[in-house]
């Protein structure tokens, strides 16, 4: 659907160049929903700006739908960009506007439907976005949830085929943000749009997407299903954020010289959550353990448990072959097997 | 003091030669520094035409025209007054020097309003795919409105101000009435009445003003 192969943008400053993104090589598949992850800084606004071509890349090629971008200018450009929606952290919606002007803009700004058309295809979104009670309102009469629900809704208004979220839910309330991110993965689902989402929180990428890019200095230092980069992540800037978004009760924490036993984190993912597995094979093979660290929850819809165990006496070794039988990942934490994974990982 | 004398025709044409003067050119003002505050707020740094070159020279000019005190604005641009209207007296006579005294005052107050709109709305309006003419047409000016009314406000004052000075070199007007029978005559009554109207003029413009500010205001 998207590709950016080689991309790199640098912005010409005084004195040296300044470098915002350098080998940049994504593929994004259609109707996927792609997360975009970084610190602020780390250049996430320019890439998603590189897509809609609202800035141009200094070197590499990003194709959408299978057609280089590039050459596009005037019509062509903005015919392109209106193929791809865009929602923003502060909304940007028209303040002299009401809700129903401000979702019918972008079909006005076309210029490819008539008036009647038009004001079917808003009351239709504005239903959508569960607003028809509010078509009449100015932004400023609206809470923050539901001016970006306007704001979505001016998004998808054209039938875009793409939405890019630049950090849509970053300015609101965790509550607030949890029904905006069902909103977007709802209309994920039901018109099948691809979605590329901006965002500094693992908490925004666990809920709803299905991969995702970990941006940092620039350059993307880790990318894949969000299930192995949050489960698994390999890159300090990717535990960092992982670490953010589970507050401070983290493995790290853990004293791991002062460990009854090895040490070993096991995750569960799916069905093998529900299943006393772990029970079960440490009975098998004599094995008494302590939980040290874990967290519990769900990715997408997709439960997850990972467990911080020290295993005391016992066969441990064959416990561990056990639970890996069974499909559960460990990974060694004490005893030399740090290599295998960074020590100081999240929890 | 004496009311009795005063020739209250004399007033009653002063102030509609002063009100004509005030409308023309405050609808020739706006017709030329709307445009021209436009192309300022676009040729900006870092505007959707950004043309530091081009912003620079009509900047230069604007502030030329703005750093001449109005009164000598008034006698330095009679020629050009006497090519345009056929005269340099009364009220066409001084509607040129007045245009091209408020005209850069308001293209500047017209670009500062452009640039207290949000950023962010032009650029959602680049990612819907709007042209730079229907983002300023259709996003910018209408956002930027209730700036733009106190643009015009501000101006209509201003205006207020030079035309009353215009009366010094004949623009007629209450400001020459005050010039001539109070300042020429002593007749301290007619200058007391000039500045009362004057003070109503500008009061009740600027009431008007702020109230169509608040009507349009959806921040």
């Amino acid at each position: 659907m998207i590709s950016l192969r080689n991309i790199s943008k640098a912005y010409p400053a005084a004195e040296r160049n300044v470098r915002a993104l350098a080998d940049i090589d994504l593929d994004i598949v259609k109707g996927e929903i792609f997360g975009i992850i970084g610190a602020s800084g780390a250049g996430k606004s320019t890439l998603v700006r590189l897509i809609n071509l609202l800035e141009s890349p200094s070197s590499g090629e990003i194709r959408v739908d299978g057609r280089a971008t590039a050459a596009a200018s005037g019509k062509e450009l903005r015919a392109l960009r209106r193929d791809i929606g865009m929602v923003f952290q502060h909304f940007n919606l028209l303040n002299a506007k009401t809700v129903a002007q401000n979702i019918a803009f972008p079909l006005e700004l076309a210029g490819e439907l008539a008036r009647p058309q038009i004001k079917a295809r808003v009351a239709e979104l504005l239903e959508r976005v569960g607003l028809l009670d509010h078509a009449h309102k100015y932004p400023r009469q609206l809470s923050g949830g539901q001016k970006q629900r306007v704001g979505i809704a001016r998004a998808l208004a054209g039938r875009p085929k793409i939405l890019l979220s630049d950090e849509a839910t970053s300015a609101l309330d965790p509550q607030t943000t949890q029904s905006v991110l069902r909103l977007l993965s709802e209309i994920n689902r039901d018109i099948g749009i691809t979605i590329i989402l901006i965002t500094h929180e693992m908490d925004v990428v666990r809920r709803i997407c299905d991969r995702v890019a970990v941006l940092d200095g620039g350059r993307i230092v880790e990318k894949g299903a969000v299930e192995e980069v949050f489960l698994h992540p390999r890159h300090p800037a990717t535990l960092r954020l992982v670490r953010e978004s589970e507050g401070d009760e983290a493995e790290n924490r853990i004293d791991l010289s002062r460990a009854p036993g090895p040490v070993y984190r096991f995750t569960f993912l799916g069905e093998d959550t529900q299943r006393p597995i772990l029970g079960a094979a440490a009975r098998e093979f004599g094995v008494d353990y302590s939980i040290l660290a874990g967290r519990v929850g769900h990715i997408r819809n997709l439960p997850f448990a990972q467990l911080t165990v020290a295993l005391v006496g016992g066969s441990a070794f064959g416990a561990v072959n056990r639970l890996q039988a069974s499909g559960v990942v460990a990974e060694r934490l004490s005893d030399g097997a740090l290599s295998v994974a960074p020590r100081a990982v999240n929890g | 003091m004496s009311f009795d004398a005063i020739d209250w025709g004399d007033i009653g044409i002063a102030a509609i030669d002063t009100l004509s003067m005030l409308g023309g050119a405050l609808g020739f003002t706006i017709l030329f520094g709307l445009p021209l505050g436009i192309l300022l707020f676009l040729t900006g740094r870092q505007q959707m035409l950004q043309q530091p070159v081009f912003y620079g020279i009509l900047s230069f000019l604007l502030n030329i025209l703005r750093s001449v005190p109005f009164i000598i604005l008034l006698i330095v641009l009679m020629p050009v007054t006497v090519l345009l209207t056929g005269t340099s007296l009364g009220v066409r006579g001084v509607i040129p020097p007045l245009v091209f005294g408020t005209a850069p005052f308001f293209a500047r107050l017209v670009e500062a309003a452009l640039r207290e709109v949000d950023r962010g709305i032009i650029e959602a309006s680049q990612a819907m795919g709007g042209s730079t003419f229907q983002i300023v047409f259709r996003a910018l000016l209408p956002e930027a409105l209730p700036g733009l009314i106190a643009a015009v406000t501000v101006t209509s004052i201003v205006l207020v101000d030079y035309t009353a000075m215009s009366g010094a070199i004949g623009g007629g007007g209450i400001g020459d009435l005050a010039i001539r029978y109070g300042y020429q005559r002593f007749q301290t009554e007619v200058m007391v009445v000039t500045v009362v109207i004057l003070i109503l003029l500008v009061q009740l413009l600027q009431a008007s003003g702020n109230r169509l500010v608040a009507h349009f205001s959806r921040k």
